[in-house]
This record gives C-alpha cells, structure tokens and sequence, in this order.
C-alpha cells in the first residue's frame, strides 16, 4: 500500500503547525520522519491516522484520494499508530486490551477462547510467544506492553504501522528484538513511518528520511545517500557547529570520592573519584545499575555500604535533603515527574532548590528572585518569553535547561546527570553539551549517567562500565571505543 | 482575545459570576442590595469561609479534609466547658480551643504524612473518631452556661457599631492567607508540593513538614469557626459543623482551586463562598424554599466546574 499525503496545511487557532507539507510512504519501506520539537511531526502523523483533519491538502492511497474522518476510517484503511505513550489499559487482560471494542463473541458472550487463540498467533507472528494472554498489560515490562501494541496493529491487518518514538523506553536488547520484528514487517509489505530523534538507529534501521521544520516539508533523503550532517542541517536550517564541543581545561584536585558503595541489592562495590571539572560517563546496558548509582549517591535509595567523601569529607546522605545541603545537584531522568513542577512557572521551577536564599524570615524577596531568574535564563540561554510562563509551554531542550538552571541555583559541586539529553532534540542537545563543559571549566564534578554511547564517549574524561549491578571497569575515555565499552557492559573480558 | 487575557478572564469567572448573581438579586428583590443585609450576608459566610481558607491549603496540597467539622465541634464544646464548669478565663479558653483545633489537624497530618494514608481515608476515621468522642465528652446534650461578654462579642459584636466581629475575623484571614500563598516560601512550597510530590522532595523541600502544617493550619481554622458559632448560639452543640466540610470544599473549588492540586488561589475561595452566601441569602429573600434551594447551589456548583473545564479545552 503506498500513501501519499500532499499540500497538507493545519492550524490550531491562530498557530499554523503545518504548511503545504509532503509526504510519501512506499509499501514495505521504513520511512524515518525527523525534525525538531514543535516540527509538526507527530501532527501530520495524526492527520493520517485520522485523530486530526488536514484544513487543506489530501491523502492517496495507492493513487486513489481517501478521505480519513477519524480513528475508524483509518483503521479500516489499514493504517495504525503505536503512541509513545502507550495506550493499553493496565487493568485489563493482555488479550482484552488487543480486542478491546471487538471483541469476539459467541451467542453475545465474549468468546474468551477464540480471543485466546487469535491473540496467542498474533503475539506468535512477532516471535514474543512467551507473553500470557491472560497477564495483566500492566505487569508487562514496556518492551513487552510494546510488542502487545504492534501485535494488536496486526490484528488490525494494518499495512501501514506509525511509530513514535518507539525505543525512548526499551532496553538495549528490546531494542534489537523490535528492529528485528520492524524488518520482518517490511518484508511482508507493511509500510512503516519511525519518528524518533536517535540518528545512528535512523542510519541503522530506516530507508528513506522525510525532514520537517517548523511546519514546512524541508525534504526527502534516501538514507545511502546522505549523512548526519545533511540531516541535522536540514532539521535545524543551520550549521549547529560541532556535535560535541570538546573541553579545554585539564581536570583538577579530586572532589568526589566513593568507596564500596552498595545499595539493598542492586548495585554494590561501587568505587570511584571525580576531580573538578571532570566528567565521568556511565556506561552499561538498561537494568546494569546506572542509575542507581546516581539514586543512592542522592539519598533516594537506601545505602547499605561504602563510604562517599566531598573534598576529603565523610558525607552522610540518607536523603536528597542532606545531599543538596552538601552542594549534590541530580538532574534526573524523568523530566516530566521528577524534574519539574509542571503548573508552576519558568522562574518558581527554577528556585524551587534554593528559595529561601530570595527571603528574609520566610518572605520572599520577589526582585532579589527574579533577578536571579533573569541571570539563569539569559546564562543557560533558555528561551521563553517569560519567565512568567508555564514551565511546561517549553521544548524538551529547554525545559532540561530550567532543571539544569535550577541545579545552578544551589552552586553545585557535584552534578549528578541521569540521561540528560534524553527526549531533547539535536539542536538542544549541543546546548546542553555546551552548559555541561561550562560547568565541568568552572570545576564542577560530573558524574552522567548515558544510554547513547557517542554521548558517553565524546563528552567523558573518563567511562565507568556497569554490568549486572557492578562496575566491569573504568576506562580513559580517549582509547575508549564503542565496541569496547560495549564488551565490557556486556560481561566480557576487557 | 490573547491567551492571557482568556487566563485571566478566566481565574476571575466566579467573581463575575458574583456580580451577576447579585446584580440580579439586588433587582427581583428591594431587600438584597442595603449595607445591613449585605453585612449579614458577610457573617453568615464568615464561618465557611474560614474554614474554606485552609481547606484551600489543603486542597492545593492535593489533599482533602474531610474531618472539619467533627474538629469544629469538639474543639468547641472544649472551649466552652472550659469557660463554663471549669472558671478558665474566656480569651486563654479560646485560644486553648484553637490550640486543640491545630492539634487534632496536626493529627491529620502526621497520620498522613508519616503514617502515609490517603487524605480521604485518613480525615474519614478522624472525622468519625473526632465525632465520637465530642458526643461522648458531652454525653450528646449542648454545653452552655458560657457567660462571658468577651466570647459574645466573638461572634455576635460589632467594630465600630457596624461591621461584624466575624467579618472581620474573615476578612483579616483572607489577608493573612493571601499573603501567605503569595508571598512567602511556605505558600510556594505548598503549591510545589501540590503540583509534584516527588519533585519537590528531589529538590529539597521538607514534602512531610509542608503537609503536617498544612493540615494543622485547616484543623486550626476549623476551630475558628467553631468559636464564631459557639459565640453565636452561646452554646457548644457536639453535633454541629456535620456537613460543612462539603460547603468548604465546594467555596474552594467554585473558586477555581484544581482538586488534583497545584493550581488555585485564596481569592477564588472568598468569592466562592461569598457566592454560595449570597445565593441563600437571596433565595431565602425571594421566598424560595430550603429544600429548592439545594437544588440551586448544587447546580451552581455543577455549572462552575463545565465552565472551568470548557475554558481549559
């Protein structure tokens, strides 16, 4: 089945989110759809899984005008879309959730064994036979409630699947499996569309690259043909300079040093220093204890051994109180519950780590708060019109921006980083590379905790290695590669 | 009209719909519109609107009190055994009364916070235990014999031969509140909290402290109400307050406070129950029967809430 979608124009109010936009898929092509945040990606895809309507424009199927009023007509098209946040009901059954709305019946009576047997051979066609029909979805890992998702699309006899942003969640290894399954799907045809923001899976998986920018269709590539530069040129219509700027400074004295650190069992023996100004990167596969690490250096999680010092000084931290009173700042993974209060504003997210350095007997000094704000804001180049504004009417980069703002607020001496560009896109990405090499040049110490490893290996001075809750190793990161960081996280001899 | 305008037009629909609802009144009915009704709207109001003020906390908080009005009775049925069989001086009396008031909503949040029991769960075995043991200090009959002319003045006096006692009572809470909310690091600390737990504990903030205050601050304006109303009638009844914590609960969220926590001002709240007040009032003026009159509030309530969520669409 092949799609062509032509002179697409949408607007939200007054806001004109796309314009004249292209697209084609091919049957049994995976078409990577890149641009920035607030590019209008998944808008278009919306429109073609029929949850919006183009104002202007159409869409063919195989030459044919179709017109896609709603969720239903785009199912009986064969179209399906798996949200990036999934939309399975934790409560019900993983079969229930597959024929939710359809559900087979006999005498009208939900037909328990035939919806049984057609969920078990749809899970079957993906390989992910060992999936109870019967569990929960909610007990499912999320690389598991995923494979339920595409096994329900199939169900649906879908011939065109949409992705977004389908790996943000999974494991490494999970990972692999979808890749895996993306390619048999292609083989039998089905057309899929793969919106996400991690280039070298772009390179690894896609055939063809559609590129959005601010509303308008920049282009299409064949991915032989082109390359990562060409891109992120034609996602951000600007030379972003160089992908990782690189430090100058050599580290200094050692700051930060942690001995046999251990928590209730899923990390332990945990040692290493960090100088001023020194970034150590994180490395190991999903579930190997990275964070962790980072969660009970913070007192979040409970320690049950080992020692952590600061400049010399024995620390004791059972919660992130006493970290923070200690000069730890933690940006965590999740932006969105554990980073930012999302109904306050820009300028309350940001002093919300040190407000009571604005007041005075517990009033606070509104000038004195909002000054400091401005410094934050025009330092870390944050933008947004106000710092007035709902934190939550920001992009991705920088939103992470306002958390690292906030951070700055109680001067840290050590950072501690949990996936920091994650869900940020390539231009913001630079930016947060460049805020982590002015803070590592004003000697900061850095310990960031990464699941990209060209993240890892280019922004680290040095790479501590986990695997399966223990450290494999600390490597320079200089003579590091990838296939060598990879070995060791996976338990090889290094 | 930009956004903001839209926001703020908004955030002041239920002061509008205040002023309609009065300017209405004040032309079916002759009575509705003089300083004496109005001043007696305004202290009828008084004692919800007291203990919507920390309700509003609460409620920011994402929490909810449902144990308000069992704390208003037994704090005041404490009070008044105090002054009357017991000889303690009225105005030590009532702040003990007060004191008790915070204690029980201290209580509240320990139980929540500490002990970890949703705030429904945890104020519903408060309200029903608070409840039990005001009619068993009472053996279930009305404590009077209060006697004082300080406790009278309380709820039934005048400043400056006009303004009721209780009005100004509400109107310096109101105050008080709103510079709390607004200006100092508890009030930005509870709208933190209300908006993201966990959040505000990874940056620092002392989560279980804020919810301890929070709740003894509501215990303690509930009790305030109950002095108001034990100075009113000049006794204790152990059965009053039941029901008020829905009152409050609906002035707050007719304000526009976000149940889910995080959003809402105090301003909102005096307004709501100011429009809950005037309602009766006008009602009760126009002739209209008790019974139809909860019918109205009810839709009132109803319409408010359509009204927020369609603007928030």
């Amino acid at each position: 089945m092949q799609i062509r979608m032509h002179d697409i124009d949408k607007a939200f109010g007054p806001v004109r989110v796309l314009e004249g936009v292209e697209f084609r898929l091919g049957a049994g092509e995976i078409h990577a759809l890149m641009g920035e945040n607030g590019a209008g990606k998944s808008t278009l895809m919306k429109i073609l899984c029929g949850v919006y309507q183009a104002d202007a424009g159409g869409i063919e199927v195989d030459g044919q005008p179709v017109h896609i009023r709603n969720t239903r007509d785009a199912e009986a098209l064969g179209i399906a879309i798996i949200h990036q946040e999934l939309n399975l009901i934790p409560q019900l059954s993983v079969m229930e959730n597959m024929f939710l709305g359809r559900e087979p019946r006999r005498f009208g009576v939900i037909d328990t064994a035939t919806m049984k047997n057609n969920c078990r051979d749809y899970l079957k066609l993906l390989g992910a036979e060992q999936i109870d029909p019967e569990i929960e979805a909610g007990m499912l890992s999320i690389g598991q409630q995923q494979m339920v998702e595409i096994a329900k699309a199939l169900s649906l006899n879908a011939q065109v699947l949409i992705m977004d942003e389908p790996t943000a969640a999974l494991t490494d290894r999970e990972i692999e499996l979808l890749f895996g399954i993306m390619s048999d799907l292609k083989n039998r045809g089905v057309g899929i569309v793969y919106v996400s923001h991690r280039m070298e899976e772009i390179f690894q998986i896609c055939d063809k690259i559609s590129v959005l920018r601010d509303g308008q269709f920049v282009g299409e590539r064949n991915i032989p043909d082109t390359n990562f530069d060409e891109i992120v040129r034609m996602m951000v219509g600007r030379e972003i300079g160089e992908r990782f700027p690189g430090r100058t400074q050599a580290p200094g004295a050692v700051r930060f040093q942690v001995e046999q650190l251990a928590d209730e069992g899923q990390i332990s023996g945990i040692s290493f220093e960090v100088r001023a100004g020194e970034v150590l990167g994180v490395a190991g596969l999903m579930g190997a204890g990275r964070s962790e690490i980072l969660k009970t250096l913070f007192g979040i999680n409970r320690k049950t051994n080992g020692s952590v010092s600061l400049e010399g000084i024995p620390l004791t931290i059972s919660k992130p109180q006493q970290a923070i009173a200690a000069g730890i700042g933690f940006v965590t993974e999740d932006r969105k519950s554990q980073g930012l209060v999302l109904s306050m504003s820009v300028r309350e997210n940001i002093t919300l780590t040190n407000l009571h350095g604005y007041a005075r007997a517990g009033m606070v000094n509104g000038g004195a708060e909002s000054r400091a704000v401005g410094q934050q804001i025009e330092r870390l180049k944050i933008r947004t019109r106000d710092a007035e504004l709902d934190v939550k009417s920001l992009s991705g980069g920088n939103q992470q921006k306002v958390v690292f703002a906030k951070w700055l607020e109680i001067k840290p001496k050590v950072l501690l980083l949990d996936e920091p560009t994650r869900g940020v896109d390539v231009g913001g990405k630079a930016e947060i590379y460049h805020i982590i090499n002015e803070l590592a040049a004003q000697g900061v110490a850095i310990v960031m905790v990464s699941s990209e490893l060209p993240e890892v290996l280019a922004m680290s001075d040095r790479i501590l290695v986990m695997h399966q809750g223990r450290q494999a190793g600390i490597f320079d990161a200089k003579t590091a590669t990838q296939e060598s960081i990879m070995a060791a996280a996976a338990g090889g001899q290094s | 009209m930009s956004p903001q305008q839209k926001a703020l037009l908004q955030k002041l629909g239920p002061f509008i719909a205040l002023l309609i609802v009065s300017g209405g009144l004040a032309v079916m009915s002759p009575d509705f519109l003089t300083v004496g009704n109005l001043l007696n709207v305004m202290r009828q109001v008084s004692i919800n609107a007291l203990i919507a003020f920390g309700m509003t906390l609460v409620i920011l908080l994402g929490g909810i009190d449902l144990s308000v009005g069992s704390i208003l009775a037994l704090s005041s049925v404490f009070t008044a055994t105090l002054i009357s069989s017991m000889g303690v001086d009225p105005v030590a009396a009532t702040c003990i009364g007060v004191a008790a008031g915070a204690a029980m909503g201290a209580a509240n949040g320990l139980i929540i916070a500490k002990g970890k029991v949703a705030p429904f769960i945890a104020t519903l075995a408060t309200m029903t235990i608070l409840r039990g043991l005001s009619l068993q200090f009472t053996e279930g009959r009305p404590v009077t014999g209060i006697n004082s002319d300080f406790f009278s003045m309380l709820g039934g006096g005048y400043v400056a031969g006009l303004v009721p006692v209780p009005v100004v009572g509400m109107l310096l809470m109101f105050a008080v509140f709103w510079f709390v909310l607004k200006k100092t690091v508890f009030g930005r600390h509870v709208y933190a909290v209300g908006g993201n737990e966990e959040a505000s504990r990874l940056s620092g903030l002392s989560v279980d402290a804020v919810k301890i205050w929070v709740y003894t601050i509501s215990g303690a304006m509930s009790a305030m109400a109950g002095v108001i109303l034990t100075s009113r009638l000049n006794s204790a009844q152990p059965t009053a307050g039941a029901g008020y914590e829905l009152d409050a609960i609906a002035a707050v969220v007719l304000g526009g406070t976000s149940l889910t926590g995080g959003r809402g001002w105090i301003f909102g709240t005096l307004v709501g129950a100011l429009l809950i007040g005037v309602l009766s009032n006008g009602l009760n003026l126009l002739g209209v029967s008790s019974f139809y009159q909860l019918v109205v509030k009810g839709v009132v309530i109803l319409l408010a809430v359509l009204v927020d969520r369609g603007g928030k669409k």
